[in-house]
């Protein structure tokens, strides 16, 4: 035995590192679990050679760009860059809460909101695989990076942390193969992001029947529940229907692999996907508005049907003899009393402050705009402005998302 | 017995690799390589292609002819490699288990060749490649249950690509050899 193993000794250990190795692969496999102690081990050592070879490179050119070609340009150009990186997300944030608060025609829904929490890291190497995307940033779980969050740039998405270590944290960037996210268009239609490569990118899951045209911008939807809705993830370049599906592809904001500097969000705040700014075909276009009245009068509807005659003479009725409608004890009015001939009808009842009329009319010249209003999603007037101011005039201004009570009136 | 065989049984056997090249040596040159996977395709774009770990276990492989210590080492190799790498798209063991077959053969191949010269050094370089990639893509396909496409071009001109670049690079590694000795 002793002979037969010496005698095949490079054959014994080949297979015995082999059968070790696939006995560690399995249980990996099958637990779904990793071996963090020896990934810890690897990454931090090499990690901070990295990090060295990476600043001696920085620090260097830097030097040579500093003091020999461009003097102190290059600093200010970083400190300039970081500015306007900032300044980028804060627009974009603003931006997002000026929609918001423009769709919801009040300025109660200002609500103030602290934007994501982030930390800015950077990348510092690729992984070591390259059938995968993903990438070293020199920020880890001592800068408060754990697994899950949402890595990206003032520009768009770059991709999740997949794992934390203490120096360092790896990146699987949004272009990997296997990397989706949920995004939402400005038309609210929804889909899931997948790309093959930065040029590569389709939204994937969005019936034939949704309406997506090239140049529709994408949002975060936030459903993925990694990036917080709202973070620009690109535009349509082309959308045709597809056999089951529709095809869309998309050009990402920016490409991730490019990304030199990135923000780690700490705490993400999902912000309010931004209305199309154009309208996109087939939607049925409005006239604006008929200007009010010289007198100021509340534009008065014209009653069409024969009930709403019925109606309108029961009100008169009623206002002459001084009934108020569903008030207690008072009895039914004379409904076949004549109404003056001189005067027309729904004169009367226009000119008395009687609450049930009053109230009826405002009503119905409430129940007028509506259409508008509410086609407004799908539809665009060719002067927004005196559309939008319209409503506010009619009720009071409420909060996005307040329960909306229904209208007092007389009874109908 | 050959003319080969008589100058293999002439010329001293190249093992006591650790007598020439040191460990101290070995352990810079394998984290560098290893290095190289991670910072060189951020200094120098489009070189993802070049795997300089597994050219340096192919060259230590073809030199120090021990197929046990060159599985060794390209299971080392190998294994530090996928602790780099993301953990659900490589599990460890991938690379490393790829390695330390390439390792055993390139060590085997070298007992039973004279792979000094450039133009064979040039073709097993190319052909490890082809055989490291197919291997990882038959574990891929196998094991993680990952449907992934092999790419027959792409790994082709890579492997080209990286036989090239190990021509000159064993031949840099034989001169800090032999100063070193």
């Amino acid at each position: 035995m002793e002979t037969l193993l010496s005698r095949y000794r490079s054959v014994t250990v080949l297979l015995i590192a082999i059968v070790g190795q696939l006995i560690l692969l399995a249980w990996q496999v099958k637990t779904n679990q990793d071996v963090r102690l020896i990934r810890v081990w690897a990454v931090t050592a090499v990690t901070p050679v990295a990090d060295i070879v990476e600043a001696l490179r920085r620090n260097t050119i830097g030097f040579l760009q500093d003091y020999f070609i461009l003097l102190d340009v290059r600093e200010q150009n970083r400190r300039l860059q970081a500015d306007n990186s900032k300044l980028k997300m804060e627009n974009h944030f603003y931006k997002n809460e000026l929609a918001t608060a423009e769709r919801a025609r009040a300025l109660a829904a200002f609500q103030p909101r602290l934007p994501s929490k982030t930390v800015a890291a950077r990348v510092t190497g690729s992984a070591t695989v390259s059938t995968a995307r993903a990438v070293f940033i020199d920020r880890g779980s001592t800068s408060g990076i754990e697994k899950g969050m949402a890595v990206v740039t003032p520009d768009g998405l770059v991709g999740k942390v997949i794992a934390a270590y203490p120096l360092a944290s790896q990146i699987l960037l949004v272009t990997d193969p296997t990397f989706s996210v949920g995004v939402e268009s400005t038309n609210h239609v929804r889909g899931t992001l997948n790309c093959k490569s930065s040029k590569e990118c389709t939204v994937d899951y969005i019936q034939n029947e949704e309406k997506v045209q090239p140049g529709d911008a994408f949002y975060t939807s936030g459903e993925d529940r990694v990036f917080p809705k709202g973070f620009p993830a690109g535009t349509v370049i082309s959308a045709r229907p597809g056999q089951l599906m529709k095809e869309v592809h998309l050009a990402l904001s920016t490409p991730p692999s490019a990304a030199e500097e990135v923000l780690v969000i700490l705490q993400g705040v999902h912000e309010e996907i931004p209305e199309s700014a154009t309208p996109a075909s087939g939607v049925t276009r409005l006239l604006p508005p008929p200007p009010a009245d010289s007198s100021g009068a509340p534009h008065a509807l014209r009653l069409e049907t024969e009930a709403d005659k019925i109606k309108e003479r029961y009100v008169e009725l009623g206002a002459r003899q001084n009934h108020v409608f569903g008030a207690h004890g008072s009895g039914v009015p004379n409904f076949n009393a004549p109404v003056d001939p001189a005067q027309p009808v729904g004169a009367a009842a226009a000119s008395k402050p009687a609450a049930p009329s009053a109230g009826s009319g405002a009503n119905q010249a409430q129940t007028a705009n509506p259409p508008a209003a509410s086609a407004g999603a799908n539809t665009t007037s060719t002067t927004a402005p005196a559309a939008k101011s319209t409503p506010k005039s009619t009720g009071p201004v409420l909060p996005l998302g307040a329960p909306r009570r229904k209208p007092e009136g007389p009874p109908q | 017995m050959t003319d080969f065989d008589h100058e293999l049984l002439d010329k001293p056997r190249r093992g006591n690799w650790f007598d020439r090249f040191q460990v101290i040596n070995l352990g810079v040159l394998t984290l560098l390589a290893i290095l190289s996977r991670v910072y060189l395709p951020r200094l120098i774009p489009n070189t993802s292609f070049l795997e300089l770990p597994l050219l340096l276990t192919i060259y230590f492989s073809l030199s120090r002819r021990s197929p046990v210590a060159s599985l060794l080492f390209g299971m080392a190799v190998g294994l530090i490699e996928d602790s780099l790498a993301p953990s659900r798209l490589n599990p460890i063991g991938m690379n490393g288990l790829s390695k330390t077959l390439v390792g055993y053969f390139a060590a085997s191949v070298s007992l039973r060749f004279d792979v000094d010269h450039v133009a064979l050094r040039f073709v097993l370089s190319f052909l490890f490649y082809l055989f490291n990639a197919f291997l990882y893509w038959v574990m891929q396909r196998a094991l993680l249950a990952q449907n992934v496409p092999f790419g027959v071009m792409d790994t082709l001109i890579y492997g080209a690509l990286n036989a090239a670049v190990a021509v000159p690079l064993f031949l840099m590694l034989d001169r800090f050899k032999m100063s070193r000795t």
